[in-house]
């Protein structure tokens, strides 16, 4: 083909960094699901419309800050991503309160509440906004490329994406692992009973379990603001690969989402850069079904005494 | 209680009574005929449906359609309507379900007994609706580009069929830029591969040029990274695109993120209009090319009239995209050709919309007619889009024949 060995490096650098940001995407949609699954059993159905909740809650801001304080414009952005985990934060508070707490003993229909509230909360999308897609104006650190030499371009947004996923993780692991409030809830998980004769409040647990998955769908879902647009059924886009990640990576284990996010983005890239986007995508998910038939648990299990 | 019923019932039907006979009268006086049809028309009001979807993924796309039918509608019942008779509307939600569309077609025409439908917007739900159109025997305005091989009786296309839109803009961009290699990337659906075929027939036999790459993603795929860095290396003069809806958006904000802007490459795009723009941001869209038959821009009185009257019913932020261009000239059209048939029966709006050479002569596009084909003879533009979201018509061709079969193409 006739390319110079800069050329070839440069591309190569390119498309390894295409890999990472598509895990870093996949990773950041999958953390808040792979929490309420893996700790609680629900399996939320609704998990891309609190990512749809923090994509619009970005939306509104950015609406503001333009009308009522242009300057703020440069800096919006990260309040922004704190509003959303509040929001879609308390919204998942609100959520289990009315919903899902009456459903814990009864796996399939949580399956379908979550579905119906999913549906109605496209319907107030599309109410509240209209119909028609929505982007934020973005700040202008996020726009553009950064340019290590004069051939590769490094997208910002994707940098920006890939830095706050890595936090978001982090955040998650030292709650989890590190601090009182996780052992509760890995202590309820582990044994129910137990831990509320030891006096944890268990439901107090889930509650916050719930609405701590959904503010982490909250700022996947601005982060996305980014990357691409909103519209009242954007949730429902995110929501195939997002359980693909927490299935394969098995349902318990923060660990096999991190090992399964950067697996699938990794194949899905450099498939996408031999042959066409939609045969990667039928090869990335064949391998994924073979292997699910061989273990079924996923790629990661902890044993769980039930 | 009985009594007051019946006597109510009584009075009811002495109305009705009155007014029939009194409209029988007027009916000989003024049009006879017009009102045996079969269809839902009377003295003073003939009945067309709306179709398109209000709810929905399409939703998006189809408001400002359904918005603009509305539009023409009013302005046409405001000039005394058509044939002396108001146009009544009754709206139907397809809600972006091509099935949903089908079921709707026929409420419409079975039940309400339509005189026309204004509708469908993607080709899967034209599909759909197709096969009922047929054996009711109604008649459809259908407002989008697509991508031809199709010419039914029972349809009027308003929207240009994929040679109109494709091999103008080609020529332009390989004259206007010194064109040779193109890189063709398009959602992975029947539209864009079809567009992408005859694209690359034209490129390869007809400009002497040749195709780097070619390639579909899934509808509403958000990654484009691969892709991106695929043409990279085969730095395409040009990169020619249809890909659709939210897919959109990503692929244009990735493009920025990536450091290719309308600066560095040039970009001719099949799929974005003035409605796309607002999701995808003038910003990411600045110095790259679409080609269309409608810009909002485009400067001449009836255009400036039309965005007016449209934003006054509408509201000032509305915008306004190549199909609700055309969905709005759809009553129109359905117009002339009844006066000239001085009939709302199907079959003979049908045979005068083939034969009589039916013409819009100020409609916003410019001077638009009917070809025997049922398509539009129209121009094709191709505009330069700018940071506020408008764009600036750099070429705009003659008028051209619209042809669904286009041989030498499939």
């Amino acid at each position: 083909m006739g390319y110079s060995a800069d050329e070839m490096m440069a591309i190569f650098a390119m498309q390894g960094f295409a890999g990472i940001s598509l895990f870093s995407v996949l990773l950041l949609m999958a953390l808040g699901l792979a929490i309420i699954f893996g700790q609680m059993g629900v399996i939320n159905m609704a998990h891309g419309e609190f990512m749809a909740v923090g994509a619009y809650t970005t939306y509104m801001l950015s609406v503001l800050s333009e009308e009522f304080f242009p300057g703020f414009i440069q800096y919006y952005f990260v309040f922004a991503i704190i509003a959303s985990f509040i929001i879609a934060g308390i919204l998942g508070f609100l959520a289990e309160f009315a919903l899902i707490r009456h459903l814990y003993k009864r796996p399939l229909d949580t399956l379908l509440a979550t579905w119906g509230l999913s549906l109605i909360m496209q319907q107030v999308f599309r109410s509240v906004f209209g119909a028609r897609e929505v982007s934020p104006t973005l700040p202008d650190w996020l726009l553009g490329s950064y340019q290590p030499t004069d051939m590769i371009d490094i997208p910002l947004n994707g940098l920006f994406v890939l830095a706050l996923t890595f936090f978001v993780t982090l955040g998650v692991f030292l709650l989890m692992f590190k601090s009182r409030w996780g052992l509760r809830v890995r202590a309820t998980t582990q044994n129910r009973v137990m831990s509320s004769a030891v006096g944890i409040n268990t439901k107090m647990v889930d509650r916050l379990t719930f609405a701590l998955g959904c503010g982490i769908a909250g700022i996947a879902g601005a982060a996305f603001t980014t990357i691409a647009s909103t519209g009242p059924t954007t949730g429902s886009l995110y929501i195939v690969d997002t359980f693909m990640v927490v299935v394969f990576g098995g349902a318990a284990s923060l660990f096999g989402t991190i090992a399964s996010a950067f697996s699938i983005a990794q194949a899905q890239s450099i498939l996408e850069f031999f042959i066409s986007g939609s045969m990667a995508k039928v090869i990335t998910l064949l391998t994924i079904v073979i292997i699910l038939m061989m273990r079924p648990e996923g790629l990661f299990s902890i044993k769980v005494r039930k | 209680m009985k009594s007051k019923f019946v006597h109510s019932n009584w009075r009811k039907l002495m109305g009705a009574a009155l007014g029939v006979s009194l409209g029988a009268n007027i009916g000989i006086a003024s049009a006879a005929g017009v009102n045996e049809t079969g269809l839902a028309v009377t003295d003073d009001t003939v009945k067309v449906g709306i179709l398109h979807s209000l709810t929905g993924t399409m939703a998006i796309s189809e408001t400002g359609a359904q918005e603009a039918e509305k539009l023409a509608i009013k302005q046409i019942n405001d000039m005394g309507g058509i044939l002396g008779r108001k146009i009544e509307i009754i709206q139907e939600d397809g809600a972006s379900d091509w099935p949903t569309f089908a079921e709707k077609s026929r409420k419409l025409l079975v039940k309400d007994k339509v005189a026309a439908v204004f509708g469908c917007w993607t080709s899967a739900s034209r599909k759909a609706a197709l096969p009922v159109f047929e054996k009711e025997n109604g008649l459809l305005y259908y407002p989008t580009f697509y991508e031809g091989l199709e010419q039914s009786k029972n349809v009027i296309y308003t929207g240009q069929e994929a040679t109109q839109q494709i091999l103008a803009g080609l020529d332009w961009v390989a004259k206007e830029k010194g064109a040779k290699t193109f890189y063709l990337i398009g959602s992975d659906y029947i539209w864009p591969r079809t567009s992408m075929k005859i694209a690359r027939k034209h490129i390869e036999n007809v400009l002497g040029g040749k195709v780097v790459g070619e390639e579909y993603k899934p509808l509403g795929n958000t990654q484009f990274g691969s892709v991106i860095n695929k043409i990279r290396l085969k730095k395409p003069d040009v990169i020619y695109a249809a890909v659709v809806g939210g897919s959109n958006v990503a692929w244009f904000k990735q493009l920025k993120a990536a450091g290719i802007t309308g600066k560095k490459q040039t970009l001719l795009t099949l799929s974005v209009t003035e409605d796309e723009v607002l999701g995808i941001g003038g910003e990411n869209l600045e110095g790259f090319y679409s080609v269309m038959k409608y810009f909002q821009s485009l400067d001449n009185p009836n255009n400036k009239a039309f965005v007016k009257a449209f934003k006054e019913m509408h509201g000032e932020d509305s915008v306004i995209g190549d199909v609700t261009q055309a969905a709005y000239l759809g009553p129109w059209l359905w117009k002339a050709a009844v006066e000239q048939a001085g009939s709302f029966d199907v079959d003979k709006v049908v045979k005068v919309s083939e034969t009589a050479g039916i013409e819009l002569k100020d409609a916003p596009e410019g001077y638009v007619k009917l070809h025997p084909n049922h398509h539009l003879w129209s121009k094709t533009r191709v505009a330069k889009w700018n940071k506020d979201g408008q764009a600036t018509v750099v070429f705009e061709s003659d008028l051209i024949e619209p042809n669904p079969f286009p041989e030498g193409y499939q």
